[in-house]
């Protein structure tokens, strides 16, 4: 009931097709006859001619025909347009009728048949008397005709058919009923097409003839009426454009009209019908630009057409209509290939009808108010729509008249009733609207309109429905941090979960309208959270404001029913996606803690609301360790609850000790949760996932760090904590105990393929207690390249070179104990086979007892040191053949001495030791019988070469067709590590005869007695004569001998004792000794001046305490 | 004269949003909530097309009955919207251009306040000022 009165007829939604009326044909019993009305109707795809073909019987009685008028003087019209008047040009009279006749050219009856063909012909003509309708005889013939000319019989007896029927002959038709009936059958109706279209073609050129008897002031209603009718025939004809010619005259024509509070409606829905007509054809026309624009003009010029006031929720129907169609031609026009845009397309079409049926409905309302005293009318005036309207748009209890008369109250009434509930009709807009923005990429216009839909249920009490809108959509204005519109949500979603007693919903939209996002006045959240106490308390809430009274008291009742119901009273609210009033963040105090450390994290709290809330329990939970959840619980029981006071930050510290299993793992925060209510009521256990934060708080952390980069010295200067710029650490890890051991690597780089290099490694213990179960791996670092896992051997026994089997990697290698203080070295040995940089580790692992806060725990701690070692190539190896005359060979003669040369260049940066070498011979044999190495202990420097030369020969026997294996050449080597030293110059040697040296003291004081002791030693085998003297000086007075002459035996020694008197203080020349060796000429004094002493410091003399002069001062 | 006036953020939020106080002030919230969607069109098929020669006045974003929505995108991605009534013929798309270049001046002044915070609401008098000169004006 709702729409129906609104609903466009189908006739005029329909496109419209000539009507071709099928006669004669017996669908039901003949087979033959069946066959060719299903290859009239099947298949009728957009390639055939567009016929709508119906059978009917030969005495059909079609519509009659009134007489037709040949004056208008005293006509005055009714209405507009007959409600009937499409039908029955779409279904009722046909542009063409053809009679089926079974009949062939050489029937045995002709003339018989040909009568009764004539008879059936005149009956179908009398019952369309006065129609130009065509008529059309079509024989079904069982033989195939002969090509037209040669059957002399048919034509003549064709030609006397259509003289008995007094038909043309283009109205005769033959249709062998034989293989090709498809075939035939096309191309009867293309002949039946034209036929149509010549009768369409007269029908318009009937209703323009009227024209002329019009004048425009009683028949205005007539010039719209004849005006779509031309349009109408066209559209049937198929000549669209035309069609949309007249429609557009009709449309101007119809707002010419004088309109009046009576005919308002019939207008508007004239209007709108042919405003439909256009805009449908304009898109099939592929011009839709016309059709909006056209759609405008129409919803332009009859937006102000409301009528009378009080039918206001009419003319909103109306529009609604309106918007509604186009939208439906628009969407439909998509669907046949038209490409809409964002800003242009159904859903706002849709939208805007929605709209229209909420003005509509609160029309209604309004009125329905002011007349609440009418009933509605006992007999339904609007029952008589059964017997259907003359003209479209009149109200059925005041037809034909186009008087000036106003709608009754009671009048209103009737159209009243259907008013009110719309809620199906607008949801449905809605729900189309929805569907076209979301193909349109328009995602908020998509949740305003879910939003509408929501509150729509709401009005219609589906409060379930209008929940599950709302919540879906409540998000996306969350994200988008739109908290005005969230806010308008919110309070209508509180409403719903209110009316429904949905205790959970009711917390939770509670919580988020107290929040910091909600833009509520300071009163409206005062009540809302005394609310919410109540709920926590058990007690039935008030009422939200604005609620429908009726429902109020049912809300009631079932707020009651819940409160009575024990159990269930506990609820767990997830708020991390809301925007709650209890704001949490927590941190661990570090990003990792050492194992020996107190784990140590902080929970913050704030509440937003106007009240103080009070709490019972706060509980952090950590991922997967089950074990610490204990130590970080918090709870007060009874009066002592812990008060959150609005705009403060409370904070809570928790700490526990890490299990070592723990070490190397992450420990996470999974959840915390605060306890709201207690057991006297109801427990709402507020949830968040991870470390706190919600919706909102990431934006507001990066606003606070912009906002403190630039006012960063003010935030340390404030005392209070910083709610925005507190960062959430939700993870820690343990890691393990700072190691207090020293690892020194020493060695020396580079090393030398194939050598045995070693690297010495040097522990240190610094703990205070025993290290126990020391441990070393040693090795090349894995993650390298893998080719060197192969090329590297480490091991730890250096007194052999370890083969291919040796590891790359020795992992724990136990090193026993270390004490406190103690020192541990350790060689480890590497092979490298291959060139090139290697990182190698040492990583020393051991476990020592400590104790964390009273706890006693054991930690393993490890230290880790990485080298990168280079290797080099330490010689290369050339070999040559020569003969024996050292002249090269290129290839070596069976049976005939040869030389093998070997040359090898050292590239190492060390000096090589060879220690030997050897050759292995296959094939050949040595020339000679024993084959020494020359290289034995030769010692290479760098780009030093060593040579060998071996001599050969080849065995006779050999075959000499190959090149034969001469063997291998083994060269044993090692770093040559002698002691370094530096060789000192040569010395020219003299052979002295006699050697003196004196004994004096290091420096003399004036006037003190100096003794000197010279020693003369005769060097030589012979007794030598010594002649001695001492030259007077200035410095010195001395006693002793002055002059002397000696003997010295061999090797024996003189004394000669001197007593010398320093005069001078300072550096003073000694007195000089002569000696002369009378036997040996060749010996001079200036020999022996080289051995003794020339000069003496002298002090001066001291000062005597008596000294007259320091008594004189 | 326009009926609502609103500064969007860079990410979509609200910074300022004012109407006349004689309207819904809900309904001109989800006009301008929902115009955002052709913004966003608008923005993300010009950043293709020209890169940084963008023209920062979208135009007509689009047609409701009863208004006419206006966009203006400024190069930080801060989005002005001017809501005008349908029935306000006389408005030419000059005018509106110039209103535009007005509030972006006005904002710029805000900008270079040191005291504001990029991202927070515009509470300046000077800007409310300005919107207010903007407004149809309410007896």
């Amino acid at each position: 009931m709702a729409g129906s009165q609104w609903e466009l007829p189908p006739e005029l939604c329909c496109r419209p097709m000539a009507f071709v009326a099928l006669t004669g044909l017996d669908v039901v019993y003949n087979a033959v006859h069946r066959a060719i009305w299903d290859a009239f109707c099947a298949n009728r795809r957009a390639d055939r001619v567009p016929i709508s073909f119906k059978v009917l019987p030969g005495d059909h009685e079609y519509p009659k025909c009134r007489t037709k008028r040949t004056s208008y003087e005293w006509y005055i019209p009714k209405g507009i347009l007959k409600t009937g008047w499409m039908n029955k040009h779409l279904n009722l009279v046909p542009a063409l009728v053809v009679l089926f006749y079974e009949l062939d050219w050489d029937d045995p009856q002709w003339k018989e048949k040909q009568s009764e063909c004539a008879t059936k012909v005149e009956i179908v003509r009398t019952s369309l008397q006065g129609r130009n309708t065509k008529v059309a005889v079509v024989l079904i013939q069982k033989k195939t005709p002969l090509p037209p000319g040669e059957d002399l019989v048919a034509s003549e007896r064709a030609q006397a058919l259509c003289h008995s029927c007094d038909l043309s002959g283009k109205s005769l038709f033959v249709l062998p009923h034989t293989d090709h009936l498809v075939g035939y059958i096309i191309r009867l109706e293309n002949a039946f097409y034209e036929h149509a279209q010549t009768y369409y073609y007269t029908e318009i050129r009937r209703v323009k003839s009227h024209k002329e008897f019009l004048n425009k002031t009683t028949h205005q209603l007539l010039f719209v009426r004849h005006q779509f009718k031309i349009a109408f025939f066209s559209e049937l004809k198929q000549d669209t454009q035309n069609a949309l010619k007249y429609y557009r005259t009709a449309y101007s024509l119809v707002h010419e009209l004088r309109a009046h509070e009576t005919n308002m409606l019939e207008i508007k829905t004239m209007a709108g019908f042919i405003n439909y007509k256009i805009c449908r054809l304009c898109f099939q026309h592929n011009t839709p630009l016309d059709a909006i624009a056209q759609f405008r003009k129409h919803i332009d010029l009859c937006k102000k057409k409301i009528g009378s006031a009080e039918l206001a929720f009419e003319h909103s129907a109306w529009m609604s209509k309106q918007f509604q169609s186009f939208g439906e031609l628009f969407d439909e026009a998509i669907k046949l290939g038209l490409t809409a845009i964002q800003t242009q397309n159904p859903g706002f079409y849709y939208q805007q009808a929605a709209c229209y049926s909420q003005d509509r409905k609160q029309l209604a309302l309004q009125l329905c108010q002011v007349m609440a005293g009418a009933s509605y009318p006992s007999p339904d005036p609007l029952d008589t729509q059964g017997a259907g309207l003359d003209f479209y748009g009149q109200r059925p209890w005041r037809q034909g008249q186009q008087s000036m008369l106003a709608d009754t109250d009671m009048e209103y009434t009737t159209l009243l009733a259907s008013s009110t509930v719309l809620m199906e009709l607008i949801i449905a807009l809605l729900s189309n609207a929805v569907a076209q923005f979301k193909k349109y990429k328009c995602p908020r216009m998509k949740s305003h309109l879910m939003v509408q839909m929501g509150e729509e249920y709401y009005h219609a009490k589906d409060y379930t429905k209008a929940l599950k809108l709302l919540d879906y959509v409540m998000c996306d204005y969350r994200t988008e941090r739109w908290w005005g519109l969230l806010t308008a949500i919110l309070t209508t979603a509180l409403r719903c979960a209110y009316l429904m007693a949905s205790i959970k919903d009711y917390v939770i939209y509670c919580m988020e309208l107290l929040g910091r996002a909600s833009t509520l006045k300071e009163e409206q959240k005062s009540r809302i959270e005394k609310n919410l106490i109540k709920v926590l308390t058990n007690e039935v809430p008030d009422a939200e404001p604005e609620c429908d009274p009726s429902s109020v008291s049912a809300a009631r009742s079932l707020w009651n029913d819940r409160m009575a119901l024990a159990g269930s009273n506990e609820l767990t609210i997830e708020v991390q996606d809301y925007i709650p009033f209890i704001q949490c963040k927590a941190k661990f105090q570090s990003p990792s803690f050492h194992v020996d450390q107190p784990v140590q994290l902080q929970v913050f709290l704030r509440a937003d609301c106007p009240h103080p809330v009070s709490f019972g329990k706060l509980a952090v939970s950590l991922s997967n360790q089950v074990r610490y959840n204990q130590w970080c619980v918090a709870e007060w029981s009874g009066q002592e609850a812990m008060s959150l006071l609005p705009g403060k930050t409370t904070c809570y510290n928790f700490s526990f000790v890490a299990k070592t299993e723990d070490v190397g793992k992450k420990i996470e925060m999974t959840g915390i949760e605060v306890m709201l209510g207690g057991d006297s009521g109801r427990c709402v256990f507020v949830s968040w996932r991870g470390a706190g934060g919600d919706a909102a708080s990431a934006h507001e952390a990066l606003q606070a760090s912009r906002c403190s980069r630039r006012w960063g010295r003010n935030i340390e200067a404030r005392q209070e904590l910083d709610w925005d710029s507190l960062t959430m650490q939700h993870s820690t890890m343990i890691i393990s105990r700072v190691p207090k051991i020293s690892v020194q690597l020493s060695h020396q780089p580079p090393a030398l393929t194939n050598e045995m290099y070693c690297i010495k490694l040097t522990v240190q213990s610094q703990e205070e207690a025993m290290a126990k179960d020391v441990k070393l791996t040693a090795g090349l670092k894995p993650g390298q390249d893998a080719n060197l896992g192969q090329t590297t051997h480490v091991t730890l026994d250096g007194s052999k070179v370890c083969d291919d089997s040796a590891p790359s990697l020795l992992p724990d290698v136990p090193l026993g104990e270390l004490k406190p203080g103690e020192k541990l070295e350790k060689c480890v040995y590497v092979k490298c086979v291959s060139t090139g940089p290697r990182v190698f580790l040492f990583h020393v692992a051991y476990s020592i007892d400590t104790t964390v806060e009273g706890r006693q725990i054991m930690c393993k701690c490890h230290k880790d040191e990485t080298v990168t070692i280079e290797t080099l190539v330490p010689f290369e190896v050339s070999v040559k053949f020569v003969s024996t005359k050292f002249e090269p060979l290129d290839r070596v003669s069976v049976d005939i001495p040869f030389l093998l040369m070997t040359d090898i260049l050292s590239s190492s940066p060390w000096p090589l030791l060879l220690t030997s070498s050897s050759l292995q011979l296959l094939t050949v044999t040595s020339n000679t019988p024993q084959l020494q190495s020359q290289l034995q202990e030769v010692v290479l420097q760098t780009g030093e070469c060593a040579s060998e030369c071996f001599c050969l020969r080849c065995p006779p026997q050999t075959n000499i067709n190959n090149t034969v294996a001469t063997g291998q050449y083994l060269l044993s080597w090692r770093r040559y590590v002698h002691v370094n030293g530096v060789s000192l110059p040569h010395v020219v040697l003299e052979m002295v005869p006699l050697y003196i040296h004196a004994d004096l003291p290091s420096f003399g004081r004036v006037r003190e007695s100096l003794p000197v002791r010279y020693h003369i030693e005769n060097r030589t085998a012979l007794v030598q004569e010594v002649e001695m003297a001492v030259e007077p000086s200035d410095a010195f007075m001395f006693s002793g001998l002055k002059q002397v002459r000696l003997r010295i035996l061999p090797s024996s020694e003189q004394e000669m004792l001197y007593n010398y008197y320093p005069l001078m203080a300072g550096y003073q020349t000694l007195p000089q000794l002569n000696i002369s060796l009378p036997r040996c000429p060749t010996f001079s004094t200036q020999a022996l001046k080289r051995f003794l002493p020339q000069r003496i410091f002298v002090k001066p003399q001291g000062r005597q305490l008596d000294d007259a002069s320091i008594a004189a001062a | 004269m326009a009926v609502c006036i609103a500064v969007i953020a860079k990410e979509n939020y609200p910074l300022y949003i004012r109407s006349v106080p004689t309207q819904n002030e809900l309904k001109f919230h989800y006009t301008v909530h929902t115009s955002l969607d052709v913004v966003e069109e608008k923005i993300s098929a010009v950043g293709k097309a020209l890169g940084d020669q963008r023209e920062l006045y979208l135009g007509l974003l689009y047609p409701t009955e009863d208004y006419k929505v206006y966009g203006y995108v400024t190069n930080s991605k801060v989005k002005f919207v001017i809501v005008v009534d349908s029935s306000n013929t006389s408005l030419r798309d000059n005018e509106i251009r110039s209103m535009f270049r007005k509030l972006h001046n006005s904002f710029t002044d805000v900008m270079c306040n040191p005291f504001h915070n990029p991202g927070d609401t515009i509470q300046s008098k000077a800007f409310d000022g300005i919107v207010s000169g903007m407004m149809v004006q309410t007896a």
